[in-house]
């Protein structure tokens, strides 16, 4: 035996034992504790580095729109955050054609949550007279044409107007809403957006969100 | 059924009794002081260095036009890339200090004796291999010391005869330092050196653990089987593997937990050391990251001063001291080989400085003086003086082998005792 005294290197089994088992353990639960804190506080920066960059992020920020020389019947697209989002000035007719659709649709009432809570409406947008959709088609991603003027009847008939995706045949009417019997399940997006004064619209936010 | 999960696996795959035989069971000298406790820091910095290597080459783009700019992006649009990049500039320092400690500690307690020669050969290829791997990392941000630098390592082989010249344009991949240099040093970088350090460092502690760790006093703890008697031999529960072969002394505790709790406590205070650098002065004056390097490599225009990372001015002071330029890179390469060939120059029979003569230890002493020294001289701007110092340092640098070479042939040293004494 050595001439120094250990504790750990003691050998006889009773003097191995420690002598106070609930301060062992309060010990070495509470460094367990603070490394592990220590642990989950490392990781966050790998985690978040993951998060979209602040390059990204000015590149999706939010997208402004000058609708004031939008013609009635006219639709225009801008890009947000790399998609083709639509603004259409519907006629005051064709509004009132919306509402005889509702046989034909899906989810007529929008329902499903595809779009913010201002839009749950028969013309799904803030202001009648103005659609704003994000054009790409809930079936699997392709971009629908806008059909106007009659085009729309060779799809569906008695509608002159609304989106047909040339991918695999889905419908949408001049709300975004889409038809029955067609491949896409849902409705067309409508993007958070509002209207910065009666020429402009913001796409991104919404009033009263950040 | 947690245990009969175990034992499927276990029956398949042999963890605990790795664990038990490398960890658990392993039987390390109880007088371990801190200076052992670098080899775990160096383990752990290595993590460090290759997870945040990993986060890093997410955003950096490996070009000559994309780097410069890749990394200020790193710096400011990235969430936390400030903290991902100075976890990994302020490791590579870290790294270097870690393990210029853990070769000293090698070097008083003759760790690099027999049986433990391959062991300290593994270590010198380690530190190799990191030398490559911080060198090529520096180039990465294709800031002005990076290329300039890139520029001054390249060009030391074209030192070699007949095929020098060659050889440069061959590692180049070009006429001059350029983006196919970058991209080459970046694969190597990020892949092939990375993984080569890792089976070094794997060896390196197969091999340690296959002749044991050594201690500050230099006594073997593992004996002849049966030339113990059962109150000398450890109490502990040490793997067959060992006990097979051997009688283990009662001077051992297991490797886990008592050595690896005693590292923790170091590691905390490396920590603090760490993050207090991290945090508050990542650039380190100039010495962690070199101002030039805050500005874009241009191939038009040398910095004013020109010098290697703080880890490499020992040896760049002594390329510098001689006044040939292949007679300078043979110095500098003797200088790293001299280190490795440590285990054959030294001729003395007993391990520690705590036993050796007192010129042993006055020569280790002025040994990690003169290195500190030729550090400081090739990491500071050319001075006349500093010529001379220079040669005198490195005259001193080589005098340590030669004088370890004869003295210990026939060294007085004091008795070695039997047992640990602490």
């Amino acid at each position: 035996m050595s001439n120094v005294s250990l504790d750990a290197h003691d050998s006889s089994e009773a003097e191995n034992q420690p002598e106070n088992n609930t301060r062992r353990r309060f010990l070495t639960v509470a460094t367990s504790v603070v490394g592990g804190v220590g642990v989950v506080g490392a990781a966050v920066p790998f985690i978040a580095s993951w998060n979209p960059s602040i390059k990204a992020k000015a590149a999706g920020a939010d997208v402004e729109a000058d609708i004031s020389k939008i013609e009635p019947g006219q639709l225009i697209r801008v890009i947000w955050r790399s998609k083709p989002v639509w603004i259409a000035r519907r006629t005051p007719e064709l509004i009132a054609t919306l509402a005889g659709l509702e046989g034909q649709l899906k989810d007529p009432n929008s329902d499903e949550e595809q779009q913010p809570e201002f839009a749950k409406n028969t013309h799904r947008s803030l202001k009648e007279e103005y659609l704003v959709l994000v054009g790409i088609c809930t079936h699997l991603g392709c971009s629908p044409q806008h059909l106007k003027d009659g085009a729309f009847e060779e799809y569906v008939e008695g509608v002159p107007e609304g989106f047909f995706c040339p991918c695999h045949g889905s419908k949408f009417d001049m709300a975004g809403r889409v038809f029955d019997n067609v491949p896409a399940p849902l409705n067309l997006v409508v993007p958070p957006y509002m209207f910065i004064d009666d020429n402009t619209i913001l796409i991104g936010s919404e009033e009263g969100a950040a | 059924m947690w245990k009969n999960l175990m034992d499927w696996v276990e029956y398949r795959l042999p963890i605990m009794r790795v664990a038990n035989m490398h960890a658990i069971q392993y039987p390390a000298p109880r007088n371990m002081n801190f200076w052992y406790m670098f080899g775990f820091l160096a383990t752990i910095v290595l993590v460090n260095q290759i997870v945040t290597g990993v986060w890093l080459t997410m955003s950096y783009t490996p070009s000559a036009e994309g780097a410069f700019a890749s990394v200020e992006y790193i710096m400011r649009d990235v969430e936390y890339g400030w903290l991902l990049r100075y976890m990994h500039s302020t490791g590579a320092s870290a790294f270097f200090i870690v393990v210029y400690l853990h070769m000293f500690r090698g070097m008083i307690y003759g760790s690099y004796q027999k049986p433990r020669e391959l062991l300290w050969l593994f270590g010198m290829f380690i530190y190799l291999a990191l030398m490559a791997e911080a060198f090529m990392g520096y180039v990465l941000p294709w800031g002005q010391m990076s290329y300039w630098g890139a520029q001054v390592i390249v060009s030391l082989f074209s030192a070699i005869p007949v095929i020098g010249p060659d050889l440069v344009i061959w590692i180049q991949g070009d006429y001059v330092i350029s983006g196919a240099t970058l991209n080459r040093f970046f694969a190597l970088h990020v892949i092939a050196l990375p993984l080569v350090i890792v089976i070094l460092v794997f060896l390196h502690i197969v091999a340690l653990h296959e002749v044991g760790s050594n201690n500050p006093d230099g006594t073997d703890v593992k004996r002849k089987k049966g030339s113990l008697k059962e109150d000398e031999k450890t109490n502990f529960k040490i793997h067959e593997y060992y006990t097979s072969k051997y009688d283990i002394v009662d001077d051992i505790v297991p490797f886990f937990p008592h050595i690896v709790l005693k590292d923790l406590v170091g590691f905390a205070f490396f920590l603090l050391a760490f993050c207090y650098i991290m945090f508050f002065n990542p650039e380190m004056g100039g010495y962690f990251l070199e101002h030039p390097n805050f500005e874009i490599a241009n191939p038009l225009k040398t910095p004013e001063h020109i010098f290697p990372v703080w880890y490499f001015t020992p040896f760049y002071a002594i390329l510098k001291a001689v006044p040939h330029k292949l007679g300078g890179v043979i110095a500098m390469f003797a200088a790293i080989i001299a280190l490795a060939l440590l285990p054959w120059i030294d001729r003395g029979k007993v391990k520690s400085w705590r036993y050796r003569c007192g010129l042993h230890r006055w020569n280790l002493l002025i040994f990690a003086v003169v290195f500190i020294f030729l550090g400081y001289l090739g990491g500071t701007p050319q001075e006349n003086w500093k010529i001379t110092a220079s040669q005198i340092a490195t005259i001193m640098y080589f005098g340590f082998f030669a004088l370890l070479y004869i003295y210990s042939k026939n060294e007085t040293c004091k008795p070695v005792p039997a047992r640990i004494t602490e």
